[in-house]
């Protein structure tokens, strides 16, 4: 991967937030906490459940990266989370607390007027969309459309000033300043995605999400790209939602991962663990799709099925149907995210342990074995990682 | 050459121009904006080749004009020397049929002098004298009635287009609501309904059986035409009701086509991202949904502006208005074939003017159009 060097150059920067995970967890730190979100599509028949207990904590200046398959809910957490959902999409249930940096009164999005929601806007939560070409309008000018966010967050601002200070922000992000007065098709695609980060931290917001901000460009410019980010990022001190379905990319990126399907976050740890550990069966095949660079190869395998039809999700855990590990109860039982030590998994393997239990690995199905028979698990899997082993040796 | 090529080469040359005025130190590098001149000259080439193929289109539009009657079998002075004949049932004598000639033109003369003549008139507005109302000239009753068309289908035009606009950007702004849901269908049907049917009704209701209006007319006769209260409120009065049934038939059309592209614009990236800014819902709908979706809106707006010249042909002939449609249809109706040539003439002028002011003020509100045209 490109970005191997950007994430590697950082870290010599700020060092990762790794300490965060495993420390106490101060309310000063966190910039969002985000409990038990549901977003439903209403749709003439039944609802569409999109995304269903997403809970997750921002600390400041983290990035937190959310990957998953078309269809995992992603773009529904996204427009949730910046509360930009446009009907048929209503969220039904959470909430979304937002801690503001001055120390000023925590805000629940969900529940906050269109008023007060205005007034964060841009200010403290700024968003970075897919595609920069549809995200800038075409008939207006660069400059004008920093202005206009500019100066509704700063009345005394003159208009010359709004412009002035375009220019400068334009200039962080590597475009020359008189590229304000260009409209947005007389610029390349990658200098299009580059102002659009330039304009979400116009206003020195706290927390950036950004849908995958890097899809439409080439492999080169991505890696210039997040390196720009993450410079700004040190600079600013943002934190980012960074939404994709490249896991390979937040590997590289992201401080801590969310892996999501079919509305739920499924995993949640920091990027090592989910390299190196990833404990839901799903996760291991997200990362099991792409090869390592540097690490010894390993056998390259997807996930059969396709994603669930989320108006008739199946019962149980909603990846049992394509999991190679699922065992009895599966089909039944709904596991919840457990946190254990910071990394967090909603997976029935690991329900009736402690989280000691996280580094026997992955058990096989067992064949005859009852519920809550973690021992028998445990032995089966050890069993089957020595199997994976040689596999992989012999090749 | 293309105007992108165009402006490229001319780049190209800047930037070399200025890499040797400058030395080697600071030339246009490459991701420098392009100069200010080079957008100038997009911009004019542009427009000057659109007035290049409108200058073309408005030749070809008099030299039809031209033609036209000429190849038709028969021409205007026969025509009146054998009416005349027929009236008073003896030969026309040879020094009226000289300066019939001189008025309609000889048929047996040579085309291209015909030509130079057509030419030589109408640089002096001279589009030849009306057969109905001889000997007045058709330019003094082309103007007289100008006024009446402009102020009646002008405002209307322009009326129905903001109506039918704004209702259209409020509907497709919150499609599905319950002012779309009724307005939307209810617009559909009212302007499926013929207009003719429309203003006969209008005028049979509120004219005829309410009384509420005038029948017929421009304003009342009774009165001295000129800038004072009492002629100004009867010009008011009498174009009510047309004006009404105009606003009535047009604004639907606007309404639907701009609710349409309303819709599709909301749902446009650009417009999440002016929401997630912050910006008022105002400036939302007006500078990001409203600006964009109203593009193809305003070609057709040009059109109807280009069409108000020539007079709303069945309004005036129900109302009797006394504008440039009533004048056509009543030279129609008389066979005044200098008049209709007339009328025809400035009809198609002012369309052509119309539609280059569209396309101009269109490279002024779409820039992609620039490198597009």
């Amino acid at each position: 991967m490109v970005t191997q060097i950007v994430r590697d150059a950082d870290r010599t920067g700020t060092g990762r937030t790794g300490i965060n995970l495993t420390g106490a967890r101060s309310v000063s730190g966190d910039v969002l906490e985000v409990t038990g979100l549901g977003v439903e599509y209403v749709t003439d028949g039944d609802p569409v459940r999109a995304c269903a207990e997403v809970t997750f904590t921002l600390r400041r200046g983290e990035i937190l990266g959310v990957a998953g398959e078309s269809g995992s809910g992603k773009s529904t957490l996204i427009t949730a989370l910046t509360r930009l959902q446009r009907p048929p999409a209503v969220t039904t249930a959470g909430s979304i607390v937002f801690h503001p940096r001055d120390g000023g009164p925590a805000v629940d999005l969900v529940a906050a007027s269109p008023k007060e929601l205005r007034a964060l806007r841009w200010t403290s939560l700024s968003i970075v969309l897919q595609s920069a070409m549809d995200a800038l309008n075409p008939v207006m000018r660069l400059g004008a459309q920093f202005a206009d966010a500019l100066r509704t967050h700063d009345r005394s601002l003159s208009r010359d000033a709004a412009w002035a200070r375009a220019a400068e922000l334009l200039a962080t992000v590597g475009i020359s300043g008189d590229r304000v007065r260009s409209y947005p098709h007389e610029l390349s695609g990658g200098m299009r995605q580059r102002a659009s980060i330039a304009l979400a931290l116009a206003c020195r917001p706290e927390l950036v999400v950004m849908d995958e901000p890097t899809t439409a460009v080439d492999v080169v410019m991505q890696r210039q790209i997040l390196a720009q980010v993450l410079r700004l990022r040190r600079e600013l001190g943002f934190a980012v939602v960074f939404v994709t379905h490249d896991l390979s990319l937040l590997l590289e990126l992201a401080d801590r991962i969310a892996i999501m399907y079919a509305g739920r976050v499924v995993e949640l740890g920091t990027a090592d663990e989910i390299y190196d550990d990833p404990r839901h069966p799903y996760t291991r095949g997200l990362r099991d799709s792409f090869p390592p660079l540097r690490a010894p190869l390993r056998r390259l395998t997807g996930i059969p099925g396709t994603p669930p039809d989320l108006r008739r999700p199946p019962s149980g855990c909603p990846f049992h149907p394509r999991c190679a590990l699922r065992f009895e109860g599966c089909d039944t039982h709904l596991p919840e995210l457990v946190d254990a030590g910071g990394h967090a998994v909603a997976c029935r393997l690991y329900d009736a342990a402690d989280g000691g239990m996280a580094d026997v690995g992955l058990p096989a199905r067992t064949a005859d074995g009852t519920e809550g028979r973690a021992e028998r698990r445990i032995e089966d899997g050890i069993e089957r990682r020595a199997e994976h082993r040689t596999e992989g040796g012999a090749r | 050459m293309t105007t992108t090529e165009a402006a490229a080469a001319i780049r190209d040359g800047g930037a070399a121009g200025g890499a040797m005025a400058a030395g080697a130190a600071a030339g246009g590098g490459p991701g420098r904006g392009v100069p200010g001149a080079v957008r100038a000259v997009r911009r004019w080439g542009f427009l000057l080749r659109r007035l290049g193929f409108y200058a073309a289109a408005a030749a070809a539009a008099i030299v039809l004009n031209f033609l036209l009657p000429r190849l038709m079998p028969g021409d205007p002075s026969s025509a009146i020397v054998e009416e005349l004949q027929r009236v008073s049932g003896q030969q026309v004598p040879p020094e009226t049929l000289e300066s019939i000639r001189g008025i309609f033109g000889d048929p047996d003369q040579n085309l291209g002098q015909q030509f130079v003549q057509y030419l030589g008139q109408l640089a002096r507005f001279d589009l030849g004298v009306s057969v109905v109302n001889f000997p007045v000239p058709v330019s003094e009753l082309v103007l007289e009635a100008l006024p009446w068309t402009l102020l009646l289908v002008g405002t209307t035009t322009v009326l129905a287009f903001v109506l039918g606009t704004g209702l259209g950007v409020i509907a497709g702004w919150k499609a599905g609501s319950r002012l779309d849901s009724i307005l939307t269908p209810l617009t559909a049907f009212l302007s499926s309904v013929p207009y003719f049917w429309v203003a006969l009704l209008a005028l049979w209701v509120f004219g005829f059986v309410l009384g509420w209006f005038p029948l017929s007319g421009g304003y009342d006769a009774n009165l001295a035409e000129g800038f004072n209260l009492p002629f100004l409120a009867s010009v008011l009065h009498y174009g009510a009701l047309p004006a009404a049934t105009i606003v009535f038939s047009a604004f639907g059309g606007w309404l639907l086509g701009m609710r349409n592209m309303t819709v599709t614009t909301v749902r446009e990236d650009y417009v999440l991202l002016a929401q997630a800014k912050g910006l008022s819902r105002g400036r939302v709908i007006l500078r990001y949904a409203a600006r964009n979706a109203m593009l193809p809106s305003f070609t057709g707006f040009a059109m109807a502006l280009g069409g108000v010249i020539g007079g709303a042909l069945l309004t005036e002939t129900v109302f009797s208005y006394p504008g440039i449609g009533y004048l056509l249809f009543e030279s129609l109706n008389k066979r005044d074939y200098p008049m209709m040539q007339g009328v025809f003439l400035i009809v198609t002028l002012a369309t052509l003017l119309a539609n280059l002011l569209a396309d101009s003020l269109y490279v002024v509100l779409d820039p992609r159009i620039r490198e597009a045209g």
